[in-house]
């Protein structure tokens, strides 16, 4: 005993259990790193995985037993006397806890709600029936039920096992229709409306500069006529469209028994997961995947794709991309090739430093207040006096946002390039010196060069900083849904005073402000996992290419 | 440096027969020098305006900020004396409409008088419907705003009058006309049976219902009166109700009524308040208005929204008193603050009719700008050589004077009163409030109350949210960075740095969004859970170490030194699922199975899902990789000769670490927390999505907070350009890039001085 006892002093004596504990905070770090971005993974990936659809009848005691149906989405084990807390007739006697199961019973129509939570012990005869389908609508959310029959205009056409078949055919005939439909409305009809605008804007115009006379306005209503003519081709053969898009209807019956007849022009996709085999439903996954990244959301952004979202974050980024790379560049060969060294450099040098880690949002009421009120309302005010009192550049926008995120990232970019111009060898300037280059020959030949990697290392860091970056851009330019993309087909086919939708907003807003969280929240980890993968992959390549710079210039040290 | 402009080629360059001073040759080193020059100046310039620009933030902001602590300016404009002026009798009360165009003139003639504000020329005279032989003693309006005068008669009656103005566009000019109506009738109501001067009077409407109060010496009049009017016909009748008060001793001063008729303020005697309540006829107290014999009450009005009683003396003093309810409800008179106007008696106070500001003047002419929330005094200024009576445009941008005989206009530019260094942040004490306090809450419902800004809950609210992360992050940072700098193997640090850069790399809203979805609902149903994990993690840690070195050498020889963090992670897994799965048992076994209702029914610890808890889980996560890679490169940057010194002499590494290793390496540890604790504050989406954002002052762990970020996110977009709301969130940014950039500086500075350090050794 007093052996072991002596070992455990001498143990924590030699101080290793200060060493264990330290150990440990690594570890920790590592687990929560790993941890968080499990989650994220394991949840945004097993949304798009088509869950069986259970059936079971559910008796809460003192009540007539129901049907329900729906796809169990989360299972948890609470203590009795929670459950009994809120409200529940949860007898007293039994096991220390009960289950409680997340149902996505769909039918928001029908139910109020698409979620419903069920006491697991209150559930029976739980079954998984083959022919029980999910009807994924354009709104209001899935449908769960059983297909009755299909109808085209009214008229039966297949009854029974027959219709599953019809209901396959004709949900392809609905989709290429609303896929015209759609092209239709957005660019056909996009561009005569921007037309009708640019007809109007340049009226306005006119009338402002007092040219406005009768020629001018012939000219102009003429330009109008045409414009509407087009536009009554296109509402007609819309019009057209539309009726065959909601000629066929199918009815389904839900678990309850009720019928319900579905316009098929409402159904994106019927599936029955509870008869697919693996490979279906990987199939079925790879679908849903492409959906998501290809496709515009919709239900209020909680069902349907984020593309818009990818494309607004990607266009920002980019457009920022080319503002802040010559300036940070610029800015810091000045900084360390031109600019006397002294303390007023050190100064600086720190201040810019210090600027990339100044919080986010002071940059966001900077941009808010200096380039949408005050340079925005200016160059409203200067160029576009004929869209008053609407705003054009005066408020948020692409541009503004571009703009903020570039003075944010900025910093981050003098640094890594001035650390890249610091670490090249003097011997090698020398050398390009004393062979009669001028200083700018010797930077733009030999020194800038050499640095590039170090600025493409900077430039990947702004980039990560800027795409993971929201508060600044919820003043300047964000919103939730963006009616079109600053990029089409439109005069002057790049709108940078658009509204854009953003990956990291898309998160928040749909995450805390959307009505419908429950059903958001699979589509927000979706999200947040596609971030995390762009960040992840612009960040390991700025490492690997610092990396590769050091290798570089031990090479030249030796 | 090279001088290629000057043509310095000499003949010695000549020996191999080559001629370098062929004009062709000449031409293209004056261009390359040319170039190398303009390159010069553009570099310079572009690098100076890319500096400059990222400093102007600062000055923005600060340009922005400024205008909320200026006091307000009054530009006067000539006095003039139009003619109708020199035969009107004495004015009793003045006015000025929304537009600052027309203005209003009221005399004892019960003569009205409506004039041109600007050129003061007369527009259209009114002359009131007074009985014969009757003369107009005392003037009242009701509520800012409302436009409604009551007139107390010679013979006990009032007449009770409104003026409006109506704005058209003929011909596109812009015309105002101003109108006389009589909602109570044409006919004046008597309020004293006996006929006498009534010497007071007070007026409020309440819907239909409208009080009338008057006083004639000590004895008080109060008449209620009903108005309905008949939908079909358009007929107007009135009911009349007479309520008898407990009558006062002292002759009256001055009557008002609350607009919602709740209770009546009566000034008597030198300076007494007696306060009636108006629901049960009754008399609340009768409250001593001035402590100084000396002094007594000139004026008395009420402010925007009729909760503030405004009484200014005859020393110049101007008090605001208020109805406040003790913890019992019961309610009584309170005073609140007071103002000083020079030294001579106040002849009249001009409340706002948008904010609760005021205006007052004294008997020698000077006028001041005040607001009373903040408890400012923006300006004092003489406006008039003796007394005068004065006007406030609604907008309060517009005064005018009359005094001897003239009329003066002043432009008034007082955009930001309600701001002052006090109200944001020290304790207000604001109306229906029972005590000072701490309040933001920028939006109200109605224009009666006001916008409460006060920054420090925001403040306290930041620092709270940086406390709870720097809780979790600075000892898990800090441990681990010391690990990795000092006891890890190469190999594993090398597969180590990647991750923890990960870990920084991963955008803010993504934490957040974790945070408010995923570990706040999970925080609440597993708190016992997360309490065990607290204890029970360092000691499985340590079970773990102690286990290992009691293990056979031929298994511990196996993992070389420097592995440890590697060998806990199975170790801490196990101990976080046990003490998770065993969450349920604990809750069950001490708290009645709900630890929730335990705290807050038990221990009286309200719970919010959305706490500080999870705000510093989430906010400490991302903290940690920032405090992580400065103090580990301080603590790995640490001159080897020092430690290798301190193992030679026979220390253990860990005595190693903390004699020499530590104590050389704390700066760089400390501006490793400060840096920290500077990203900490200026975080805005996870504690935007991970709490409720509620602004309370409450360190409890278990409630939310509001933090100067999150407020700046939530509220800019709807704040209205250049308002006051407006500057005030630029205020909080500009504080926020204070503290960051103080904060970021020193702890660079102390970096730098280190690195000095280490270089010497």
């Amino acid at each position: 005993m007093s052996v072991k006892q002596n070992t455990l002093k001498t143990w924590i004596k030699s101080g290793s259990p200060w060493i264990w504990m330290n150990a440990g905070a690594v570890s920790i770090a590592i687990i929560m790193t790993l941890g968080l971005l499990t989650v994220i993974a394991v949840r945004g990936l097993g949304h798009f995985w088509p869950a069986d659809i259970v059936e079971a009848d559910y008796q809460v005691p003192g009540q007539d037993t129901k049907v329900i149906a729906g796809e169990v989405v989360q299972v948890e084990e609470i203590p009795r006397a929670r459950l009994a807390a809120s409200g529940l007739p949860v007898a007293a006697e039994g096991g220390e806890f009960m289950t409680r199961e997340l149902f996505k019973v769909g039918n928001r129509d029908l139910y109020g709600a698409d979620f419903t939570w069920v006491v697991g012990e209150w559930l029976s005869n739980l079954r998984t029936p083959q022919a029980l389908t999910a009807f994924e609508r354009r709104e209001w959310g899935n449908f769960y039920g059983y297909l009755v029959n299909v109808k085209e205009a009214g008229q039966l056409v297949a009854e029974g096992d027959a219709s599953w078949a019809a209901l396959q055919q004709r949900l392809q005939r609905v989709e290429d229709l609303h896929g015209q439909i759609v092209r239709l409305e957005k660019k056909d009809i996009g561009r005569i409306n921007a037309g009708l605008e640019r007809v109007r804007l340049q009226t306005r115009k006119l009338e402002l500069q007092g040219t406005l006379d009768a020629v001018a306005q012939a000219d102009l209503d003429a330009e109008r006529a045409i414009w509407d003519a087009e536009y009554k081709v296109l509402e007609n053969q819309l019009g057209a469209l539309y009726q065959a898009f909601n000629r066929d209807s199918i009815t389904v019956r839900t678990t309850e028994g009720r019928e319900v007849e579905l316009s098929l022009g409402k159904v994106v996709r019927a599936y029955r997961p509870n008869a697919m085999s693996t490979l279906d439903k990987l199939g079925f996954y790879g679908g849903k995947l492409w959906e998501f990244v290809s496709d515009d959301p919709r239900e209020a952004n909680t069902e349907g794709g984020i593309f818009p979202a990818i494309f607004g974050t990607v266009m920002m980024t980019l457009i920022m991309a080319v503002i802040v790379t010559p300036f940070g560049v610029v800015a810091a060969i000045y900084l360390r090739e031109y600019a006397k060294q002294g303390p007023l450099t050190r100064v600086i040098r720190i201040a810019v430093n210090n600027l990339a880690g100044v919080p986010a949002i002071v940059y966001g009421v900077f941009g808010l207040g200096f380039f949408v009120y005050l340079l925005g309302g200016s160059l409203d005010r200067l160029f576009f006096p004929e869209s008053a009192p609407a705003p054009t550049f005066g408020t948020p926008g692409l541009l503004w946002a571009s703009l903020t995120l570039a003075i944010l990232a900025v910093p981050v970019v003098i640094v890594a390039t001035e650390e890249g111009l610091a670490r090249i060898p003097r011997a090698l300037r020398e050398g390009s010196l004393a062979l009669g280059a001028t200083k700018i020959e010797t930077l733009w030949r030999v020194v800038l060069p050499m640095a590039s990697p170090a600025m493409m290392t900077g430039l990947i860091l702004a980039v990560a900083r800027a795409a993971g970056e929201v508060a600044p851009l919820m003043l300047v330019g964000v919103v939730k849904l963006a009616p079109s993309l600053p990029l089409d087909g439109n005069y002057p086919y790049l709108h940078l005073d658009q509204k854009i939708m953003h990956l990291g907003f898309h998160i928040y807003d749909v995450g805390f402000q959307s009505p419908n969280v429950e059903a958001a929240r699979p589509l927000v980890y979706a999200t947040a996992l596609l971030l995390v993968l762009v960040i992840a992959l612009l960040n390991l390549s700025a490492v690997y290419l610092r990396n590769q710079l050091r290798e570089k210039y031990k090479a030249l040290d030796h | 440096m090279n001088d290629l402009a000057s043509n310095s080629m000499t003949a010695t360059s000549n020996a191999l027969g080559l001629d370098f001073n062929t004009p062709a040759l000449q031409r293209k080193r004056r261009l390359r020098a040319f170039k190398d020059r303009l390159a010069r100046w553009c570099v310079s310039i572009g690098g100076m305006a890319v500096l400059g620009a990222i400093t102007l933030i600062f000055f923005y902001l600060a340009y922005v900020v400024l205008p909320i602590f200026q006091g307000a300016e009054l530009a006067s404009r000539k006095p003039l004396q139009p003619a109708w002026l020199a035969t009107a009798a004495a004015p009793l009360l003045l006015t000025l409409e929304e537009q600052n165009q027309v203005a209003m003139r009221l005399d004892q003639r019960g003569q009205v008088q409506f004039f041109d504000a600007t050129g003061m020329t007369a527009l259209s005279t009114v002359e009131l419907p007074l009985p014969a032989g009757a003369q107009v003693v005392s003037v009242a309006q009701d509520q800012p705003g409302s436009n409604r005068v009551a007139l107390g008669l010679s013979n006990g009656q009032v007449l009770v009058f409104q003026h409006g103005y109506r704005v058209s566009y003929p011909n596109d000019v812009k015309t105002i006309v101003p109108s006389i109506e009589y909602p109570f009738g044409e006919a004046p109501i008597v309020l004293d049976a006996q006929g006498r001067a009534l010497d007071h009077v007070g007026l409020s409407l309440n819907g239909g219902t409208l009080m009338l109060a008057g006083s004639t010496g000590a004895e008080l009049h109060v008449l209620s009166l009903g108005r309905e009017e008949n939908l079909m016909t358009g007929e107007v009748s009135l009911s009349e109700e007479r309520i008898a008060l407990p009558q006062i001793a002292e002759p009256i001063k001055a009557l008002i009524i609350d607009p919602r008729q709740m209770w009546m303020y009566v000034v008597n005697g030198r300076a007494n308040a007696d306060v009636f309540d108006l629901r049960k006829t009754a008399l609340n107290g009768r409250y001593k208005l001035l402590s100084d014999a000396d002094r007594e009450v000139s004026v008395a009005t009420s402010l925007l929204g009729g909760i503030s009683l405004m009484v200014g003396d005859s020393r110049g003093g101007i008090q605001q008193w208020f109805m406040v309810r003790d913890a019992d409800g019961k309610a009584a008179l309170k005073s609140i603050r007071s103002f000083q106007l020079g030294d001579s008696a106040i002849s009249q106070i001009l409340p706002e009719e948008r904010r609760k500001g005021f205006v007052a003047l004294d008997a020698k002419g000077r006028l001041g700008v005040f607001h009373s929330t903040a408890h400012r005094t923006l300006l004092v200024e003489p406006v008039a050589a003796g007394s005068a009576l004065a006007a406030l445009s609604p907008r309060a941008n517009r005064v005018l004077v009359e005094s001897a005989g003239q009329i003066q206009r002043f432009l008034l530019d007082n955009p930001h009163p309600e701001i002052s260094w006090s109200s944001l942040w020290g304790k207000v004490w604001y109306e229906n409030y029972d005590k000072p306090d701490h309040v933001w809450q920028s939006t109200s419902a109605s224009t009666d109350n006001e916008p409460k800004l006060s920054l420090a809950p925001l403040a306290f609210g930041t620092l709270k949210a940086a406390f709870y992360a720097m809780l979790l992050a600075a000892p898990l940072a800090i441990a681990a960075a010391i690990y990795t700098a000092y006891f890890m193997a190469p190999a594993m640090r090398g597969k180590v740095k990647p991750v923890i850069e990960l870990m920084e790399a991963l955008p803010t809203v993504i934490l957040g969004f974790f945070a408010g979805l995923f570990l706040a609902p999970y925080v609440e149903g597993h708190l016992p859970g997360i309490f065990s994990l607290l204890i029970f993690t360092p000691i499985g840690i340590l079970l773990a170490g102690f286990a290992w070195s009691r293990l056979p050498e031929s298994i511990r020889l196996r993992v070389p030194e420097g592995w440890e963090a590697a060998l806990l992670i199975p170790v801490i897994l196990l101990v976080g699922f046990v003490s998770l799965s065993m969450s349920g048992h604990l809750e069950n076994w001490l708290f009645d199975g709900n630890m929730r209702l335990w705290l807050s029914n038990d221990l009286g610890i309200p719970f919010d899902q959305r706490n500080a808890l999870v705000v510093g889980l989430a906010m400490g996560f991302a903290v940690i990789p920032n405090i992580y890679s400065i103090a580990e490169d301080a603590v790995f940057s640490v001159p080897k000769s020092l430690t290798f010194g301190s193992l030679a002499l026979g220390a253990t590494p860990w005595q190693t670490l903390t004699r020499v290793v530590i104590l050389t390496a704390s700066p760089g540890i400390f501006s490793a927390l400060m840096i920290g604790m500077g990203r900490a504050v200026g975080e805005t989406m996870i504690v935007l999505m991970a709490t409720g954002n509620t602004a309370i002052m409450d360190m409890n762990i278990f409630e939310g907070l509001r933090t100067l970020a999150a407020n700046v996110a939530v509220e800019m977009p709807e704040s209205e350009v250049n308002g006051t709301h407006y500057r005030v969130l630029f205020l909080s940014a500009l504080v926020l890039l204070s503290f960051t950039f103080v904060m970021n500086t020193l702890a660079e500075l102390v970096r730098q001085r280190l690195r000095v350090k280490y270089a010497s050794l």
